[in-house]
């Protein structure tokens, strides 16, 4: 009973935190830029004014259009629900593993740029082209931090890898401090931040994630700013549940008392990724586009790296 | 199986020498279209049907075996049917009949061959497929391997007057026949001495170590080359788009495995057991292969060269997993070789349904647009809305996306190479996880060019005028897309049941007593609990359900107004459909990244020409490294010998009588 509980407090959280998180992100940003801070709520004023919108259509929009902004929300609350953020023993975890994760978020992607080539506009297709181009290079270098943490903890099950090294000793383990660095960066990519695309612009030549949004409006953009935030979301409890795993309830005795801890905990880690990220993204400068695939190489390599390490060393 | 008076070996061979006569009756009324396309292509798929579920449920009976006294005296033809030829036959069968379907609406007048000429072929190439895959013993698999390639030639070059057709032909039947040899050769070294060319006596023979490699190298190129692994590729993207789409799909789809199910056949049954570095082998050319397939079909603008080139992949991806399956079968770790083994005949499964979907897809693009070319299509999802639907289940399919069959088998592959770390070789167990880093740049890589494929193909607007016109495909082309759509869903709904099916031809082959797979049959573990665990009809429902309750919440608790405007595109106001991406704009960054993969031409404008043009050539550098040296260095050969060409009756006497006098020699 208490599994489910988790699972269904999880989504919520995911729902509710993720433009929270958004807010706090472009918040820390702006006081790191000496710029005048909006409200950490702005996500949840702009989702509410875009529900209220009559949607506005391009006249060769195909039903396809219209039906990506749900397909690619459905993926990403499905993808919160796999997740470890408050309890390890979520019963859906069962349906999907971390391999399904990165299958998941590829399903989003794909019908994101799919969406994006339908209007058939100049700034949409570009836009899908360089998603899909980040997309195949940190598809590869997710999955390889991903293999490291199943070969640590000999599953793919996200919630069993979480538990399992939340529950090893201890210590500096070079080879997840490589696939880190590499999943900082995947992170950064494919969350279309500074240096690979930048999320405060509308410059045809650095954007990516926006130039696919341009067609949408009122609801539908509404879905997928929320998706986009969701994604963000989870991609940093991903990195939680493989870097920072504790915290989180586990254990197969239900025990409301550490359900009810690991909430203020995922949001002091929200609190401090957000604050970091914030510090990367004003540090950093955006990458011509072809850089990019230098920057994601290098993330593959260390995953790789990371492979190799753990491999050889056993550490 | 053996029980009782029905045989599904016996079933079987009727029911494939059905479409042998199927297609002799086309040549009844060698011109009436009619009579192909209302009686006998549906009748093919009937065919398809039968034998599609004879196969099914012979896979879980035992072996059988069948001697016919037909073909030449003390030459019987031995037939046997087990567990791996059930697989391929269901494959064949299920695959053939959403196919036959397909062209019971395609096929018609005026596009090259008679339509009853067409309708023998193409129900020949079936039947020969079908017996190569029952064939025991060499001397009818061979006639039936090269029934195949001859049939799937004349099919290729159906439309004979165009001469690029011509030489795509003249390519795939010269690569099919080194093959061949290949393969000849092959079983000439398995039968070991004894001179008996049955499989059973291949199976007896024991081989030294050293001939059981050279064995299966043989077995390797030639089947590698009727597959299309790098570099023996070079066939492959010129005839499968020379060839009319259901021919296309038949070969891509179903002939493709014919080759995958000849090289299991001799490593896994007839040489027994496989030494385990074999596997290195298919390993390294598989991902080389993968790879390779996926970067050009990228750079494609051809629709049907770009899925010629994505099979080029999925069979790179194919090999890899045979390459695990021996690894890990010869350091004796069968369980996982067993897995490995499933995962290949899964993802081979998967392949001909959502390959043979794509293929039928781009045909229906063809008849109603007359366009093959990338640069001239777009928007159809509006005038062709069956067919672009359709074809979008086999793109999400083949981009390797949950829930649908293609992630299944690829998740299985992943999940065999997760455990290759375990393997007690020093190096091979450091390098084989790194395996798993190139399948899924492949996979990933698959679902950039299927994206391009979809979108340049179906969304966006129209980039011809004359595309207003295009027409929806008939009924039986969309029965025959259903179909297929049908079985891509299905099998990646069911991984369980598929599995436990599929786990039969590692048992039968010796290699595990049961499938150590399903804790319920709808949730499927692939080793003992120990790894992940992935639950496709869940993750549908939940997805589902996501999807159902946002899409009603989003529309009771708000309004649903909705008004219709021109496109937006940041408040430009004249956009025509040459401003969309291309297809070489699309493959561009893929040009860019790979680039030594290329062999690239390029003409760029300057700034002072009058009229200018871009332009851009992509070859194939495996070409130019590997087979042009060859061509000219046989023809080189060919010259030389060419004085033995004396013209005078006298001379060639003359070598008659030294020829003979050798051969005393010999004998003497």
């Amino acid at each position: 009973m208490l599994n489910w509980l988790t699972q269904i407090l999880e989504v919520l959280a995911a729902l509710l935190a993720a433009p929270l998180f958004i807010g706090w992100v472009n918040q820390c940003r702006a006081w790191l830029q000496n710029k005048s801070a909006p409200s950490a709520l702005l996500p949840y004023r702009n989702l509410r004014k875009l529900f209220h919108k009559e949607a506005v259509l391009a006249n060769n929009a195909s039903p396809f259009f219209r039906l990506a902004p749900y397909v690619v929300f459905g993926a990403m609350v499905c993808a919160a629900a796999i997740i470890p953020t408050l309890g390890t023993r979520l019963p859906f975890s069962n349906a999907a593993d971390a391999i399904a994760l990165v299958g998941l978020f590829a399903t989003a992607r794909v019908f994101m740029s799919l969406a994006a080539f339908d209007v058939g506009t100049a700034f949409g297709t570009l836009g899908a082209r360089r998603e899909m181009l980040v997309g195949f290079l940190a598809e590869p270098a997710l999955l390889m931090v991903i293999f490291l943490a199943s070969l640590i903890s000999t599953s793919t099950a996200l919630p069993t890898i979480s538990e399992g090294l939340a529950t090893r000793a201890l210590g500096l383990y070079p080879s997840l401090a490589f696939t880190g660095v590499a999943f900082a960066l995947v992170l950064l990519a494919e969350n279309a931040r500074i240096p690979v695309d930048n999320p405060a612009t509308h410059l045809e030549l650095t954007m990516i994630h926006e130039a696919m949004l341009l067609e949408y409006s009122a609801r539908h953009l509404a879905l997928m700013e929320w998706s986009a935030a969701l994604k963000l979301f989870n991609y940093a409890c991903i990195g939680f549940a493989l870097f920072l795993p504790w915290g989180v309830a586990t254990g197969d005795a239900p025990r409301p008392l550490a359900l009810l801890a690991a909430i203020p905990i995922l949001a002091f880690k929200l609190f401090a990724a957000g604050g970091l990220l914030a510090l990367v993204e004003t540090v950093s400068a955006k990458l011509r586009i072809f850089r990019a695939p230098e920057f994601l190489a290098t993330a593959f390599l260390f995953a790789v790296l990371g492979l190799l390490v753990h491999l050889l060393l056993g550490a | 199986m053996t029980s009782g008076s029905f045989s599904s070996l016996a079933t079987c061979s009727a029911l494939l020498a059905g479409w042998g006569v199927i297609g002799a009756l086309g040549l009844l009324r060698p011109g009436s279209v009619a009579l192909a396309r209302r009686v006998l292509f549906p009748l093919g798929a009937l065919v398809g049907v039968a034998v599609a579920t004879v196969a099914f449920f012979g896979v879980t009976g035992g072996t059988e075996q069948l001697v016919l006294p037909i073909g030449l005296p003390d030459l019987p033809v031995h037939l046997r049917g087990d567990a791996l030829s059930g697989v391929f036959l269901f494959l064949l069968g299920a695959a053939s009949a959403g196919i036959s379907l397909f062209g019971a609406g395609y096929f018609r007048a005026g596009e090259g061959a008679a339509p009853g000429l067409l309708c023998l072929q193409y129900h020949l190439f079936l039947a020969s497929m079908g017996f190569v895959l029952l064939a025991d013993d060499a001397y009818s698999f061979m006639v039936c391997w090269e029934t195949m390639a001859l049939s799937s030639y004349f099919l290729v070059t159906t439309q004979h007057r165009i001469p690029e057709i011509r030489s795509a032909g003249f390519l795939y039947l010269l690569i099919a026949h080194l093959g061949a040899i290949a393969i000849l050769l092959c079983f000439g070294v398995m039968q070991g001495g004894s001179w008996q060319f049955t499989f059973d006596a291949m199976r007896a023979a024991h081989l030294s170590p050293a001939w059981a490699a050279i064995a299966f190298a043989m077995a390797l190129f030639g089947f590698g080359a009727k597959a299309g692994l790098v570099p023996m590729h070079v066939w492959l993207p010129e005839a499968h788009p020379a060839a009319p789409s259901p021919v296309s799909a038949l070969m891509s789809g179903v002939m493709l495995k014919t080759a995958l199910y000849g090289l299991l056949r001799v490593s896994f049954d007839l040489l027994g057991d496989p030494a385990w570095w074999w596997g290195l082998l298919p390993i390294a050319f598989g991902l080389f292969t993968a790879i390779y397939g996926v970067v050009f079909a990228a750079a494609q603008v051809d629709m049907k060269r770009l899925l010629a080139y994505s099979s080029i992949e999925n069979i790179g991806i194919i090999f890899t997993g045979v390459g695990l399956a021996i690894v890990f079968l010869g350091v004796g770790m069968t369980v996982l070789a067993s897995l490995a083994l499933v995962a290949v005949l899964y993802h081979a499964v998967n392949h001909a349904f959502m390959k043979s979907l794509l293929f039928l897809g781009t045909g229906s693009v063809l008849h109603a647009t007359g366009q093959r070319n990338l640069g001239r299509l777009g928007g159809l999802i509006h005038r062709m809305p069956w067919v672009a639907w359709l074809t979008l289940v086999g793109v999400l399919a083949i981009a390797g996306l949950p829930p649908l069959n293609g992630f299944v088998s690829e998740w299985l592959l992943l999940q065999a190479f997760l455990s290759a770390h375990e393997i007690p070789q020093p190096f091979v167990n450091m390098l084989l996880p790194l395996g798993a880093a190139l399948v899924a740049l492949a996979a990933a890589l698959a679902a950039y060019v299927m994206v391009k494929f979809f979108g340049v193909v179906f969304l966006g607007q129209p980039r011809e005028t004359s595309l207003a016109n295009a027409h929806d495909a008939g009924w039986f082309e969309r029965l025959g897309l259903l179909w297929l759509a049908l079985g891509c869903v299905a099998l990646g709904l069911m991984p369980t049941q598929v599995i436990m099916w599929l786990g039969r031809v590692p048992q039968q082959l010796g290699m595990i007593t049961e499938m150590p797979a399903a804790s319920s049959w709808w949730h499927l573990v692939p080793v003992a609990g120990r790894q992940a665990a992935y639950a496709p009809l869940v993750f549908l429902l939940a997805i589902v359900v996501t999807v159902g309750v946002t899409l009603l919440l989003v529309n009771t608790v708000y309004h649903r107004r909705t008004r219709r405007a021109v496109p937006w595109d940041c408040g430009f106001a004249r956009l025509d459909a040459r401003m969309q991406d291309t297809a070489e704009g699309f493959g561009q960054p893929i040009r860019h990244i790979f680039q030594p993969f290329f062999d690239m031409k390029r003409e760029l404008p300057t700034p002072f020409d009058q009229q200018p043009r871009y332009r851009v050539e992509i070859g194939d550098r495996i070409w130019r490294i590997a087979y042009l040296p060859l061509a000219r260095g046989v023809q080189r050969v060919a010259e030389a010998l060419a004085w033995l060409q004396q013209g005078r009756i006298a001379t060639y006497l003359l070598y008659s009588f030294v020829t003979l006098l050798v051969l005393l020699g010999f004998v003497l």
